[in-house]
């Protein structure tokens, strides 16, 4: 078994994830080669061959280039796999690659269970067993599924390559978040506001709960989304990260993008109806109940403390 | 200007699930549908574009049973112009790459310099579709679109990275647009257009006459994951939950302390 694993940098650092290409290789004992389109000043601790394009002349964002560099790199490693990260980047490149390789592409892999690959369905609710048809597969691995149990150290053997830059979407800068507001990365206490609050009226009673434990108010991106709350409250992956002493969800399903940004809470309260919401696999308490009643009673109680 | 929107119907995340007799799929009992969250800015995004350039013709396209019709009802209300409807009685066993060439045959020659597809399905959650109907027709694809304005003949979008951080970009059509959330406010049917939408066109063919590839994967199983169990819950009458709620922050939380 062979693998190609597709690291990523954005201007001018290598991503975490690239290490969880690494994770993946070692839980299935297989050999690898790695492609970065990045620069020599930012590589991945890698004990093996990076096939490294730079980054001046691909761009960060341009598929066309990317997906012929890696048939180049595929041509002369012939990978079983070919594997990403569940990412911006790797869902993007992901299906390009697939289809000029007529490989079958499984998204989101979160473990691998005597050879095939297992998936979340319906918000991770279920989950499925996928074997494939073709030669080569392609496959995406979800943030955080695996993990390297060591420091990874090392470095790698590189072997620059180029190709046609062509490029048929123009790639044209980036806008950063905007800064500002509330740093949710400095509060003891998060109460966060997810759909289940039903309407904009009643983000008060999560900022409420969240001002009588001392804390600020989050949300998840639905809520942010619709304009109840500003972005820079925003928790998860294109959000914050955040890892408070105290983090209570209010009406939060537990979507794997809002758990990325708050699963490493030292304690986690979610309050919601639904007593199989995907949330209760991160809680420390769920406390099954509607938050428009249960909120305004729990806050009224802590006050009166 | 001739424009594509993909919607699929899916259930509604907070159901009850159960895994159907084959054991490879949800059950589709008991369940309540609706469209794909992710379409729902994809079909809105068509649209708002055909209101800005004053003439277009927007065609909904859905792959499922007679069930789906409902939904596709929705998107014409929005105001889509027409639905074409793909009917297969078993769409769930049909994996990405044969929904994108079922998407991709019907699109074939029928110049749309538009394809809109939501970037993912709420329950399969490939996020592979739309990327691979614009490989297969050849065209560009842009995935996870939070911004979008279009001028002659170029389309420029900005992509959500992780973080927030958006990347900018210009293309020129026909291009593929996978929709991220948040890309627009999708609007509600009026009942007017309601009642419009009852008269429009909505022309089912069978999936048999447009799926020309082959399965290149497989679901062996379907399962709910292992409770991992850490948590406690707690379940009854609000006073009293939250007087069990607080005396845990106090035990175990140095927040009330
Ligand atoms: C690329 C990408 C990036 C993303 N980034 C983020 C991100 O940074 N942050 C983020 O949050 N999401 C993000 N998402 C969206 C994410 O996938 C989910 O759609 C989102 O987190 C769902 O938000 P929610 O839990 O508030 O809403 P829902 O999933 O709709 O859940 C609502 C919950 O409220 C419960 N509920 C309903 N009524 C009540 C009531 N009266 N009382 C108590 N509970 C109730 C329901 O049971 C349900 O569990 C991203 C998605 C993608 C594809
Ligand atoms: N059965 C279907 N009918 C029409 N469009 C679909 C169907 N399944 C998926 N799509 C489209 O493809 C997108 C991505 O789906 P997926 O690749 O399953 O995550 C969806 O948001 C839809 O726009």
């Amino acid at each position: 078994m062979k693998l190609l694993l597709i690291a990523e940098s954005r201007e001018g650092k290598l991503l975490g994830g690239s290490y969880e290409l690494m994770a993946f290789a070692k839980v299935l004992g297989a050999e690898t080669a790695m492609f970065l389109v990045g620069s020599e000043a930012a590589l991945p601790k890698y004990d093996g061959k990076l096939y490294l394009a730079d980054v001046a002349e691909a761009k960060e964002y341009n598929p066309d280039a990317h997906k012929a560099l890696i048939l180049d790199v595929v041509a002369k490693e012939n990978p079983d796999c070919v594997v990403f990260c569940h990412s911006s980047y790797g869902w993007d490149l992901a299906p390009r690659l697939a289809f000029a390789l007529k490989a079958a592409q499984i998204s989101e892999v979160v473990g691998v269970d005597n050879g095939t690959m297992v998936v979340p369905v319906c918000n991770a609710k279920l989950r499925r067993d996928v074997k494939v048809g073709t030669e080569k597969t392609v496959i995406t691995l979800q943030s955080g599924a695996f993990a390297l149990t060591e420091e990874p150290t090392g470095s790698p053997a590189v072997e620059k390559i180029t190709g046609a830059t062509d490029a048929k979407i123009e790639f044209t800068g980036y806008e950063q978040a905007a800064a500002g507001g509330v740093d949710l990365g400095k509060a003891q206490v998060i109460v966060s506001a997810g759909r289940g609050i039903g309407k904009p009226e009643n983000v008060a009673m999560v900022a409420d709960l969240a001002k009588a434990l001392g804390g600020e108010y989050g949300a998840s991106r639905p809520v942010v989304d619709s304009e109840w709350v500003e972005h820079n409250r925003q928790v998860g992956t294109t959000g914050q990260t955040v890892a408070p002493k105290l983090y209570v969800a209010c009406g939060i399903s537990g979507a794997i993008q809002h758990l990325a940004g708050m699963k490493k809470s030292e304690f986690i309260v979610a309050i919601n109806t639904d007593k199989d919401a995907p949330i209760g696999e991160v809680a420390d308490v769920l406390v099954v109940s509607d938050l428009k009643q249960f909120v305004p009673i729990l806050t009224e109680k802590i006050k009166s403390l | 200007m001739k424009i594509l929107v993909c919607i699929k119907q899916v259930p509604d995340m907070e159901s009850k699930f159960k895994i159907d007799e084959r054991g490879t799929w949800y059950a589709k009992t008991d369940l309540a549908w609706r469209m794909n969250e992710y379409d729902e800015y994809a079909v809105e995004q068509a649209v708002q574009l055909k209101e800005q350039v004053k003439e277009g013709d927007i065609t909904v396209l859905c792959i499922g049973s007679d069930q789906v019709k409902e939904t596709m009802k929705k998107a014409l209300a929005m105001g889509c112009d027409r639905g074409a409807h793909i009917l297969d009685e078993d769409v769930s066993t049909k994996e990405p790459y044969m929904i994108a060439g079922v998407i991709a045959e019907y699109a074939r020659d029928k110049g749309f310099d538009l394809i809109f597809t939501g970037m993912q399905s709420q329950d399969r959650g490939s996020g592979q579709v739309g990327l691979l109907v614009g490989e297969m027709l050849g065209i560009s694809g842009v995935s996870t679109v939070v911004e979008f304005s279009y001028a002659d003949g170029m389309v420029e979008a900005k992509r959500e990275l992780e973080g927030g951080v958006k990347a900018c970009l210009k293309v020129a059509t026909p291009v593929v647009i996978t929709c991220q959330l948040g890309l627009n406010t999708p609007r509600y049917p009026t009942l007017p257009n309601i009642m419009k939408a009852k008269k429009k066109e909505l022309l089912t063919t069978n999936i048999a006459e447009l799926l020309k590839v082959d399965a290149r994967q497989e679901t062996l199983k379907m399962y709910f994951p292992e409770k991992k169990g850490g948590g406690q819950v707690l379940e009854g009458d609000a006073a009293d939950l939250a007087d069990q709620l607080i005396k845990i922050l106090k035990d175990k939380t140095g927040v009330l302390a």
